[in-house]
């Protein structure tokens, strides 16, 4: 598999990144280079095994459903770029 | 001569006796900072201010009462991925350059608790991705031993700032090896803990199945006793573990007598400086000494964990790094007109190059029709290598080899390629992987730069590793050794 430069497009804009035509390049190159080297799983035969997404055995942890207070508005609103009556602010969703 | 040339123990009575006031130990900590700073740029953010206060009020408690902690009084440095309630927590990123975090993260509220004094934020690659601090999007760090070196990655600010003398110890996190690579390339011992022992909580996520939080000291003693102050269960991280939390400075009892030493061949051939392998085979001569016995042994899976960790690892940023919209706090770019623009150009203008290399990996990774070949795929790899060390561990009480394959690089040497950086890591990602404990301790020196000896233990067996570690450094000196800034 390799990887084209429309696909790097689709990439970004999955992951809502806008990229100049030099990282286009770019990333598709590097990209290409480090896919390459993952190519090396293929060799490993993994067909009985059970993948592992985390390394501590675990199980769903659970708590009471009690409600607690939250962090105060006006102090999560201090790091807020643009904000308004204590509530998020943002340029229009539609034009 | 430096207070930080004195142990823990000495600081403490000294505290007790009232030779020596917390302020003593903070005057030492800025006087420093002036004096080496402008060569090592270890820090992101001084918080003068408040650690002089902080320190004033240390001494009147000590006056009234005492010191109530072990570690009480010390300067500590908190790397800039643990969020500060007040205090500016960057994560090296141009995205949260004006982030005043609200809350503590939880290893901040224990290191308050047990009053240490905060002296400021340590330098990163961004988001901790990076393996030698150039990743910052700030300024680079500089390594202690040669400024022309690069004191590792992702804590080298913490590694520098601690071998530098600029704090007393230093918190760390460990993803794919970020603790224990910069305290072998500036000769100091960094410990990555078990997945899950210490809280993650207000450690701004990187990759949350491998992320852990650590201690970067000087001697293994200091270790055991951060790790203590930070070690245990939080409600607010229900990854971490519920155990009991042993009496870590019992362990260090100097006997070694009867230790079985697993030696992975993979760590010690290809692709590693034969100085560095001699050094940890005068190591392991120093333990033989001592009673413990080594064996060659073969983690066979480990060329494949450099491939499985950066498919897995880029994966969990993209997904974590999704929270970086530009809406609720950090840089929103001054472009955007419409909601999409605020998302694009925020994280465009706002992330470096290797943020978003690895963002686009990831997403690429799991996006549809390539999720089985390489996510899956991955995390498949990931339980080979588990028990790997698992069947080492059948039959041996630890594991030693290098930290990394060779000492510290130049600057600007590796940076114009993503892939052999990606490889300074070979030795210990397969440890972050299998979510077990690991410590990187100094073992000397080649062409002037330290050389770090990892050993690695069983799961939430951190007090073997302490212990083999503390033993070691006893017949040595290579952690005695200070760098001539």
């Amino acid at each position: 598999m390799s990887i084209t430069k429309s696909d790097v497009e689709h990439v970004a804009k999955l992951a809502r990144l806008e990229l100049s035509d030099a990282e286009k390049e770019q990333f598709t190159e590097q990209l290409n280079a480090i896919l390459k080297y993952a190519e090396q799983l293929d060799a490993l035969n993994t067909e009985h095994v059970a993948p592992t997404s985390h390394a501590m055995p675990m199980v769903n942890v659970m708590r009471e459903d009690v409600a607690a207070p939250s962090l105060p508005i006006d102090k999560v609103m201090l790091n807020a770029p643009d904000e308004e009556d204590g509530q998020f602010k943002v340029p229009a969703v539609l034009e | 001569m430096s207070l930080f040339d004195l142990n823990l123990l000495e600081i403490q009575a000294k505290l007790q006796g009232k030779e020596l006031k917390v302020t003593d130990l903070v005057d030492q900590s800025f006087a420093r900072i002036q004096d080496v700073e402008p060569k090592v740029r270890a820090f992101l953010t001084l918080d003068e201010e408040n650690a002089r206060a902080a320190a004033e009020q240390l001494d009147k408690q000590l006056a009234s009462g005492g010191a109530a902690s072990p570690i009480f009084g010390l300067p500590i440095g908190i790397k800039d991925n643990m969020v500060t309630e007040g205090l500016t927590t960057t994560c090296a990123s141009k995205f949260l350059s004006n982030y005043n975090p609200i809350y503590d993260a939880t290893v901040v509220s224990k290191l308050k608790a047990a009053h240490t004094v905060t002296i400021g934020k340590l330098n990163m690659d961004e988001f901790a991705m990076g393996g030698s601090n150039e990743n910052s999007a700030f300024h680079p760090s500089y390594n202690p031993w040669n400024t022309e070196y690069v004191p590792g990655g992702s804590s080298g600010g913490s590694a520098a700032a601690v071998a530098a003398g600029e704090v007393y110890f230093a918190l760390g996190s460990d993803t794919g090896g970020s603790i224990r690579q910069p305290a072998a390339y500036c000769g100091i011992v960094g410990l990555k803990p078990t997945y899950g022992l210490v809280s993650r909580y207000g450690l701004v996520a990187f990759a949350s199945s491998l992320d852990q939080i650590g201690p970067l000291t000087k001697n293994v003693e200091d270790s055991a006793y951060l790790l203590q102050a930070i070690a245990g269960h939080d409600p607010k991280d229900s990854t971490s573990a519920q155990v009991d939390i042993p009496d870590y400075l019992k362990a260090l009892t100097g006997d070694v007598k009867g230790l079985r030493i697993g030696v992975p061949k993979e760590y010690m051939g290809k692709g590693v400086d034969p100085a560095v392998k001699d050094k940890v085979l005068e190591a392991l001569k120093v333990l033989e000494s001592l009673g413990a016995t080594w064996e060659e042994v073969t983690l066979p899976h480990s060329e494949y964990a450099v491939a499985a960790y950066y498919l897995l690892a880029s994966s969990e940023a993209s997904s974590n790094l999704a929270r970086f919209d530009g809406i609720r706090y950090g840089v929103r770019s001054d472009n955007a007109r419409n909601l999409l623009d605020v998302y694009n150009m925020s994280r465009s203008e706002g992330f470096g190059p290797e943020v978003k290399r690895r963002i686009m990996l990831g997403t690429y990774a799991l996006s549809s029709g390539y999720y089985d070949a390489y996510y899956l795929k991955a995390q498949q790899v990931r339980t080979l290598i588990k028990q790997d060390f698992d069947q080492v561990f059948e039959k041996y009480d630890i594991i030693i080899g290098p930290t990394a394959p060779t000492p510290a690089f130049k600057i600007g040497e590796q940076s114009g390629d993503p892939l052999t950086m990606y490889l300074n890591d070979i030795l210990t990602i397969p440890v972050s992987l299998a979510g077990i404990p690991a410590i990187s301790v100094p073992c000397g020196f080649v062409g002037g730069l330290p050389v770090g000896l990892q050993m690695i233990g069983k799961a939430l067996d951190e007090a073997t590793l302490l212990r083999v570690a503390h033993a070691f450094e006893q017949h040595t000196d290579h952690h005695k050794q200070r760098p001539q800034l």
